[in-house]
């Protein structure tokens, strides 16, 4: 009996010894020298792996940051400027801080505005109906519908809207990490500088055809009128191929825009409600544009 | 036995239901829509304007390279437009809209020239010819004929295939062809063979069409080095590599080309094509279409200026039926469905089906019971599961390791999946993938 | 033109009539004859058996897949009924009504749901409910009623073995295969059914009848039967040709057992089985040679369930190894 027990506990003990033994070993032939500081900076970075820095995951990216000579080109975008500061003290070279961006959704057709003439069957994704033809609506633009931009979101920051058939984005958890604007096939997924308390001013829309086609295809389409850039002080729309174009830099957000436009198709978010004089609404605007910079 | 390749294919229900009709000549449209770009390649460029008088036959686009191709005016008329308009693609293209002068003598000159055998133009005269024709392969794929035919010195090229296989279900053009302008195509074959020195030919003809097979044996002789080879029916013994193999028993290398192993091939309607423009002098600006579908009243082919909307063709036919679900430019296993019936008819169009409410939808698609029956189709040799799960997945490289690009795209493994999986459409996409990953890489 | 938009997809548009559905109805069609003729000689005992075998899977499937996964539910696909019909083909008609229900509830819940459902299980589910059983109650699942005798009760069954056990058993104790014959049944009994052993492998004709059904119907092609049935005929027909007196005539081994079971209905489940046909050659071979070595040396008299299930492990190997032949992958063609 004893024996048996005596036999057992030698038999264990003398394998442990030899699997520590080849461990130690293997673990020293083996060894792959790694420079610290990769993983230093992947410490520092938000371990998301997104892909929006462009690298195919932070690892990656801390490799290619610890790597290159010149990092100011690099930028992760889900960690901000913050991030890039650590690790630009960490590995003592210059990052370049960038305004910090979110993803808008430039197309407002729902169903209640924009009917579906045909019925497409096959898989549901926007990558191969794109590949099809070019949608179930006449605007051949527009969003598709099939969520291949929220099936892409890292964050759960996008979802379909059932009533409308859109995604929406969800500024609080957006990173601008730019998944969406890949995967959407026709790039209504634009990255937008961020303002201070969301506020957005953009056009919802990027139907090319002339006035007549785009309005039959969608209600609320721009159908290249061009009120919005006469009425715009500060030249800060531009119209190509019966589009307008609100570039985020010019723009002061100073909503008359919006209110010219026949077809509701420039979107404004989290404004406060319009007040009954317009001239203050107009002041307050632009003394938030002031503070764009500072805070956002 | 009959000739045919050895690996894959399908039979589907031929449905042949117009090939007693022969081909009628169809109204001239009141408005037609020219796309610039009805080729693979790049398009071609617009020479006309607005308000511009155009003569029938005219060039209004010319080719924008040596991979693109000429286009001409199909009707006499004004330009009254240049739009953009939904074309197969599906996706709004550049067109040419041209008014038809309906006093114009010129549009109703009846095209039905005497026919002519002696070749007087010279070799490199006779591929000009065919280049400024804008005549371009009529089989669907619009792959321009001149770029086919510019061979390159020194290629060892023993014979030409005319591809009169004509497998798709439902479609009759080329079989209608065959029968009303056998001597012809037998002359346009001789200009080929002439032209490219070669002294061999063969027409493949699939067994369902005796009468075809019939009027050809009929009007050659021994000198003519033209062959008749029936062969048996099966899907999709069109293409190009199944019928070099099924005909010569020679296979295309891969990611090759008939040329590598000494063949040349044309359809039959490309081949009539080259007939009109060497010896009548007539550009492409017509071609055979069957316009047909189950349901419709009285379904026939016709010849059809290019350009001509759909509308108008299945007006010709009585209208669409009630219950129409589905039009598809094309044939059933290769063709497009349409969006609207604007779509112009254009060089590659073969054939319009209307489908009914209850063929036009799609099974829903289930698990995937691993039965092999696509593989087992697939006349490529390839894995359509495999290939629909690494692009599902987005393992492009690994797709392209398992030859997703060699995928002809011929359909018959989403026609026979039980589980109605959409296993094509899903290779289409991996092969799209594939594509611009390797230009991405270059 | 109607009033609902017309449809638009992506080519082919018109589809072959067959559907997974149909395939999985001609499978339970298939079954019928040897069905019918386990229903003659074991009388109500083996309805018994297969509709609570069958009634088990179906109810465990939907019940696992509504309320444990949550899913679609798709019991009307029919593979839970072949899963249900060839488990019972599988066991002795006198089998304890709770030991089936066992049965069914490791076949669909572990060897089929947990893999993810129908086309992502890798062993065939009604094997593996069996061979659960066979381990778990050997003394159960190798006592079979003897055909024909006392049929109507399922308590009081007299039991015996199969001719494989007798053999088997015959050659342990050391006596000759003269000797053991006199104690099977002929080759003529066991072609239509008149022996002892589960519901299913009784008559191998009917079996033949439905299987040949399946490959006219192009169900399942002849590779798997046909290869699998050569190698069990040509390994033991080899040890038999070395030493009659020790090792039974090939005629028996295909006979007797699961073999035409085996070989038409469990080794060519669609799912569990090669894609292509050098594969399934492959496939069939190994389980040949493995189900001949196992009933020759192994410790149990029949081993083709084994066989089978260590085959489908090897099926994704199979499947990456032997693939189509790609077109133009290498020119044999010469120009002339």
């Amino acid at each position: 009996m004893s024996d048996s027990v005596l036999y057992s506990v030698l038999l264990l003990a003398s394998l442990g010894v030899v699997a520590a033994i080849m461990l130690y070993v293997v673990s020293k032939k083996f060894y792959v020298f790694e420079n610290p500081l990769i993983a230093e900076v992947e410490e520092l970075l938000p371990s998301a792996n997104c892909g929006g820095c462009g690298s195919p995951g932070c690892k990656a990216f801390a490799e290619k940051l610890v790597n290159t000579e010149d990092i100011s080109d690099l930028f992760c975008p889900v960690g901000g400027n913050e991030v890039m500061k650590q690790v630009a003290a960490v590995l003592g070279k210059e990052v370049a801080e960038k305004d910090p961006t979110l993803a808008v959704l430039r197309c407002q057709g729902g169903c209640d505005v924009r009917p579906k003439t045909t019925e497409y069957q096959g898989p549901r994704t926007c990558a191969i109906s794109a590949m099809i033809y070019s949608g179930e609506t006449d605007c051949q633009y527009g969003c598709l519908g099939d969520g291949d931009c929220v099936n892409v979101c890292k964050f759960d920051a996008m979802y379909m809207d059932e009533s409308t058939g859109l995604p929406v984005i969800i500024t609080d958890k957006c990173t601008s990490c730019g998944a969406c604007v890949e995967a959407c096939p026709r790039d209504i997924i634009e990255m937008r500088p961020k303002h201070k308390r969301d506020l957005k001013i953009f056009v919802g829309c990027l139907n090319e055809d002339k006035a007549g086609i785009a309005k039959k295809a969608c209600d609320v389409a721009c159908i290249g009128c061009s009120k919005c850039q006469d009425i715009c002080p500060k030249d800060a729309v531009l119209m190509v191929n019966n589009l307008a174009y609100i570039d985020p830099v010019i723009c002061t957000l100073c909503r008359k825009c919006v209110e010219v436009c026949p077809t509701n198709s420039i979107i404004e978010t989290n404004f406060p409600p319009k007040k009954v004089k317009k001239v203050e609404s107009e002041s307050e605007a632009n003394v938030e544009s002031i503070n764009l910079k500072t805070d956002a | 036995m009959l000739k045919t390749f050895p690996k894959g294919g399908i039979h589907p229900p031929e449905n042949k239901i117009t090939s007693s009709k022969g081909i009628k000549k169809m109204t001239l449209p009141k408005v037609v829509y020219v796309p610039i770009s009805q080729h693979i390649g790049i398009p071609a460029e617009i020479t006309v304007d607005v308000k511009d008088k155009v003569e029938i036959g005219q060039v209004i686009a010319k080719s924008g390279g040596f991979m693109s191709s000429n286009i001409h005016s199909p009707v006499a008329g004004t330009v009254t437009k240049l739009d953009k308009i939904i074309d197969t693609s599906g996706y709004k293209k550049q067109c040419i809209v041209i008014r038809t002068d309906l006093k114009d003598e010129s549009n109703f000159t009846d095209t039905a020239y005497p026919l002519k055998t002696t070749i007087t133009l010279e070799p490199k005269a006779i591929l000009q010819k065919i280049n400024d024709s804008g005549i371009v392969g009529l089989g669907g794929a619009t792959f321009p004929s001149h770029v086919k035919l510019s061979i390159k010195e020194g290629t060892k090229l023993d014979h030409l295939i005319i591809n009169g296989v004509e497998c798709e279900p439902y479609l009759t053009a080329d079989h209608r062809l065959m029968l009303e302008k056998a001597e012809e195509i037998i002359v346009g074959i001789k200009i080929l063979m002439f032209a490219l020195h070669i002294d061999k030919a063969i027409i493949g003809i699939e067994n369902n069409k005796s009468d075809a097979i019939e009027t050809f044996k009929k009007i050659i002789t021994k000198d003519d080095h033209i062959k008749i080879a029936a062969l048996k029916v099966k899907y999709p013994q069109g293409g190009e590599k199944q019928l070099v193999r099924a005909l010569l028993n020679r296979e295309v290398p891969k990611n090759g080309l008939p040329l590598d192993v000494g063949v040349i091939v044309h359809n039959v309607g490309t081949i009539f094509a080259i007939y009109q423009a060497i010896q009548h002098n007539i550009p492409l600006i017509e071609r055979v279409v069957t316009v047909t579908g189950k349901k419709l009243e009285n379904p026939s082919n016709y010849w059809v200026k290019i350009g001509t909307p759909i509308t108008d063709l299945v007006n010709e036919v009585g209208g669409l039926p009630e219950d129409t679900r589905k039009i598809v430019n094309g044939g059933p296993m290769m063709g497009k469905a349409i969006k609207n019936m604007d779509v112009p008819v254009t060089k590659g169009t073969s054939g319009i089906l209307v489908i009914s409410e209850d063929e036009a939808s799609r099974g829903e698609p289930k698990n995937c019971i691993r039965c092999g029956e696509c593989v087992d189709v697939c006349p490529m040799g390839l894995e359509p599961h495999l290939l629909m799960n690494l692009s599902e997945k987005g393992m492009y490289e690994k797709a392209s390791a398992e030859d997703i690009m060699t995928c002809i795209e011929c359909g018959s493994c989403s026609y026979v999946c039980p589980s109605h999986r959409p296993l094509l459409d899903y290779i289409r996409f991996g092969k799209n993938s594939v594509k611009k990953m390797n230009t991405s890489k270059n | 033109m109607s009033a609902q938009p017309i449809i638009v997809s992506a080519s082919p548009h018109v589809h072959s009539d067959r559907t997974s559905k149909k395939l999985m109805y001609d499978v339970v069609i298939a079954l019928i004859p040897a069905f019918l003729v386990s229903v003659y000689v074991f009388g109500i005992s083996a309805l018994i058996v297969t509709s609570v075998a069958i009634i088990s899977c179906i109810v465990f499937e939907y019940v696992i897949q509504k309320y444990l996964l949550k899913a679609d539910v798709t019991i009307t696909d029919g593979s839970a009924l072949i899963t249900g019909i060839l488990l019972a083909f599988n066991l002795p008609s006198n089998l304890p009504i709770w030991m089936i229900i066992t049965g069914s509830l490791v076949a669909i819940g572990v060897a089929k749901l947990s893999f993810g459902g129908l086309g992502f299980n890798i062993f065939n589910p009604a094997l593996v409910g069996r061979v659960f059983l066979l381990i778990s109650f050997p003394v159960q699942m190798t006592s079979w009623p003897t055909a024909f005798v006392n049929n109507t009760s399922v308590v009081d069954a007299v039991t015996g073995a199969t001719s494989l056990g007798i053999i088997k058993e015959g050659l342990n104790m050391g006596e000759t295969m003269t000797e053991i014959s006199a104690k099977i049944p002929s080759s003529i009994d066991m072609l239509f059914g008149f022996t002892s052993g589960s519901l299913g492998e009784m008559s191998a004709l009917a079996l033949i009848v439905g299987g040949l059904y399946l490959i006219i119907r192009k169900v399942i092609s002849w590779h798997i039967p046909i290869t699998l049935l050569a190698t069990i005929f040509i390994m033991t027909a080899i040890f038999w040709v070395a030493n009659p007196e020790h090792y039974a005539n090939p005629l028996i081994h295909l006979l007797t057992g699961g073999a035409i079971l085996g070989a038409f209905f469990m080794a060519t489940d669609l799912v569990t089985s090669p894609m292509t046909k050098k594969g399934m050659v492959i496939f069939a071979i190994g389980i040949g040679i493995i189900t001949v070595v196992i009933r020759l040396f192994g410790a149990y008299p029949e081993g083709i369930s084994f066989a089978i299930l260590i085959m489908n492990a090897f099926v994704p190997l199979i499947n990456k190894f032997f693939k189509p032949r790609r077109f133009g992958a290498k020119i044999k063609s010469k120009i002339v």
